[in-house]
């Protein structure tokens, strides 16, 4: 090896340079003669199998017990088998037939053995409940017919199953069981966004007194647009007296941020039960006061009122900690320069110190709305009818209608607007840059 | 916050305004959580304050509503108050076997989210980490998502999850599933599922955590002759530990306060505080109600003591502030 070999080798830089006008030099080896890029590149990858190996566990975990079910429950929102499982012989009917092809003996004959075998099998509610999803009030159709069923239909089909139930005629019920017959359908998402079918197959919207669902999406993003907007209002106050007071006094206040944060949610739902109600502690003082006659007391919970002040409260710590470990940082010198350049506080304010809190604020608000997005248990417990948000929506199909589809297919589209904030917190504010306290 | 000797009149006015507001929003913030406090204490089956608290009469006030939270749900609630009465306290009464079961869901979903939480922002904080982005969204996402959403998911899967009891693998996880060999209605299925949802928290906090660590710690260690494993339990752990232990915290109380899954995957047997009180709430809202309030207030400032002092800690272990 030559002196200047030698020199290259003792320095990394030149042997980078070297390497890339051509990689004329000698190769850089290790001790034990590998080439140095070769080993490098082993160890980096070993390093970067072992940061793998810490995490994977945990990343098996939450595949396992969370992204699995959240992909179960989406497959679900565009599958349901309640009527190709257990009606056989017409869903193939269907299949081999295109729309618009007239109602045959052959499929009559289908329905009415589908419906025999379905009956004796017991699942004829599961049928029913299927096509009552998409034509209110037929489920009943299917298990009284169902019951005659069992002794089994005489040909020809169509009168028989006519002089069981006129109903069967009915050309809407036909397409509903077309549509039925195949497991993956995007009915639950039309319904999920006020729309149906109508007999030609295109897509409409629902009668008027049926829409519901759009209705609540707006109100949810309204209402979380509010909340978010009053957490700001409530929030930047505070945030910038606890950024500006000297830390020992701002750690003593910031306890009264943190303690609603650390309190249970259902102990501040109750509290604010016990505060907004008629006969409550807030009516009481407002009588006391004079503000209202005792016949006059107000109705602030159970409805819209009740979310928005009770949501507003338990969200406003999310608001709080970004902008306040935003504004901590803010170097106060800059609003003093403005001042003595001229500036009045109002102008010094506007144009210096709020550009600077934006990133918090940015922080804060999305947070504040990604969460008031798919808020549940407050409004379920003050919002009464009015204060209603999607998240009831999904509850109540899980928990009473019982049209899990349903229930799935807006959670689907609720996820898909979360995911979407998620996607853009991430962008702008970074997940690292969580706080908690 | 003083005022410059040169504001204006008019400054002076928005000044005092001002703090009068920061007072109002501080009122908001706390004094809804503290009105419950003596409110829990009414003598009247009322949540407003009778005439007689008005007036600090002792007879305005009881524990009436603390006793019935051992009394609700006994066999023989009138019993003589001996060691046997206390014997059915802890066998039957609704809310001790809440508490019962909120605590043992909840050490156990701390422990899991805890362990694999720490491991995994251990893995995270590395700079050679691949595809760390990515994966740090998935693992916090629990957090974010809706909690009908992840409720809704973990409900499907857990009544599909189910393991035949005829097979191995179905007789020896049988203790720890239902009858019909599934994971709804078991305290396994609940613990899985306040695990993920804590797990985001354990991640914040280790990570933010380790963002102050210095790593030529460890490599001294390492060159004075440690295996990683002494480097990890007698460098690494110790340092972190403060944020281990809020993360827990954190982790603990997620899974103490959470309703949603429960009221979702759980059965009749994992009753836990939060769903007696999401009952209590919406059929009959009683005082004791309040009383479980005031005990979960003050379950709350003492872990919100625990955490501030722990963070404290942490910042002067790393030297991140003058002690």
């Amino acid at each position: 090896m030559t002196k200047d070999a030698m020199q290259t080798a003792l320095d990394p830089h030149a042997a980078v340079v070297s390497e890339a006008s051509g990689g004329a030099a000698t190769l850089l080896t290790t001790a034990d003669g590998q080439p140095l890029a070769r080993a490098l590149a082993r160890s980096s990858a070993r390093a970067r199998r072992r940061a793998f190996l810490l995490v994977a566990p945990l990343l098996l975990f939450v595949v396992i017990t969370f992204v699995i079910p959240i992909g179960q429950m989406l497959h679900r929102s565009m599958y349901n088998a309640g009527f190709a499982d257990n009606m056989p012989q017409v869903s193939a009917w269907f299949q081999d037939n295109p729309p618009g092809t007239p109602i045959d003996d052959t499929a009559w004959g289908a329905l009415a053995a589908d419906l025999k075998a379905a009956a004796e099998n017991r699942t004829i509610g599961i049928v029913g409940t299927r096509i009552n999803y998409d034509v209110p009030g037929t489920r009943s159709l299917f298990t009284s017919t169902g019951r005659k069923a069992r002794d089994g239909f005489e040909p020809p089909y169509r009168d028989a199953l006519l002089a069981a139930d006129a109903k069967w005629d009915n050309p809407t019920l036909w397409r509903a069981m077309r549509s039925a017959s195949s497991a993956y359908t995007a009915n639950f998402y039309l319904a999920a966004l006020d729309r149906t079918r109508d007999d030609e197959g295109s897509v409409t919207m629902v009668p008027e007194r049926q829409q519901v669902y759009v209705m609540l999406f707006k109100r949810t993003l309204g209402l979380s647009l509010l909340i978010t907007g009053m957490t700001f209002l409530l929030g930047f106050p505070i945030a910038h007296l606890l950024a500006t007071l000297p830390m020992r006094k701002s750690n003593l206040l910031m306890i009264l941020v943190l303690l609603p944060f650390w309190t249970s949610l259902l102990v501040r739902t109750t509290a604010w039960m016990v505060l907004l109600q008629q006969q409550g502690v807030l009516n009481d003082i407002f009588v006391w006061l004079g503000i209202v006659g005792p016949d006059g007391r107000l109705q602030m919970i159970y409805n819209r009122t009740g979310t928005i002040i009770a949501m507003t409260h338990i969200l406003l710590p999310f608001m709080i900690l970004p902008l306040y470990s935003v504004m901590r940082t803010i170097n106060p010198s800059y609003v003093r320069a403005a001042r003595s350049l001229g500036a009045t506080s109002w102008t010094a304010f506007r144009r210096v110190y709020f550009p600077q809190t934006l990133p918090g604020l940015g922080a804060g608000a999305l947070l504040v709305f990604i969460l008031a997005v798919g808020y549940y248990i407050t409004p379920a417990l003050v919002g009464g009818s009015t204060g209603q948000l999607i998240s009831n929506m999904i509850a109540m199909h899980m928990t009473e209608t019982l049209n899990w589809s349903m229930a799935a297919a807006l959670a689907a589209l609720l996820l898909g607007g979360v995911l979407v904030l998620y996607w853009v917190y991430d962008r702008l504010v970074g997940i690292d840059n969580l706080k908690l306290g | 916050m003083a005022l410059p000797t040169y504001a204006s009149p008019l400054e002076r006015i928005w000044h005092w305004t001002y703090i009068a507001l920061c007072v109002a929003i501080f009122t908001f913030l706390i004094a809804p959580i503290l009105v419950v406090i003596p409110l829990s204490f009414n003598a009247e089956p009322y949540f407003t304050f009778t005439a007689k608290m008005r007036s600090f009469d002792p007879e305005g006030y009881s524990l009436r509503w603390y006793d019935t939270l051992l009394t609700f749900g006994m066999a023989r609630p009138d019993a003589p108050r001996d060691a046997s009465w206390w014997a059915d306290v802890w066998a039957n009464a609704r809310w001790i076997n809440a508490a019962k079961n909120s605590v043992i869901i909840g050490i156990f979903s701390t422990i899991l989210a805890t362990v694999l939480g720490t491991l995994a922002a251990l893995g995270l904080s590395r700079p050679e980490m691949p595809f760390r982005r990515v994966i740090m969204a998935v693992l916090i996402s629990p957090m974010i998502v809706p909690i009908i959403i992840t409720a809704t998911g973990m409900f499907f899967f857990y009544s599909s999850a189910c393991v035949d009891s005829t097979t191995t693998l179905g007789r020896l996880l049988a203790p720890v599933l239902s009858n019909n060999g599934c994971l709804a209605n078991t305290y396994l299925g609940v613990i899985l599922a306040h695990a993920t949802l804590g797990i985001p928290f354990v991640i914040i906090t280790v990570t933010a955590t380790l963002i102050g660590f210095d790593q030529s710690l460890n490599r001294a260690a390492a060159s004075l002759g440690a295996n990683p494993r002494r480097v990890f339990f007698k460098v690494t752990m110790p340092l972190i530990l403060p944020g281990v232990i809020s993360g827990a915290l954190f982790a603990f109380v997620t899974s103490f306060d959470e309703v949603v899954a429960v009221l979702f995957i759980a059965g009749p047997d994992q009753q836990t505080i939060p769903r007696q009180m999401w009952n209590g709430i919406r059929e009959q809202i009683s005082p004791a109600i309040l009383a479980v309030a005031t005990l979960l207030v003050v379950f709350s400032i003492a872990l919100l003591t625990t955490v501030e002092l722990l963070r404290r800690r942490g910042e002067r272990l790393r030297g991140l502030t003058p002690a």
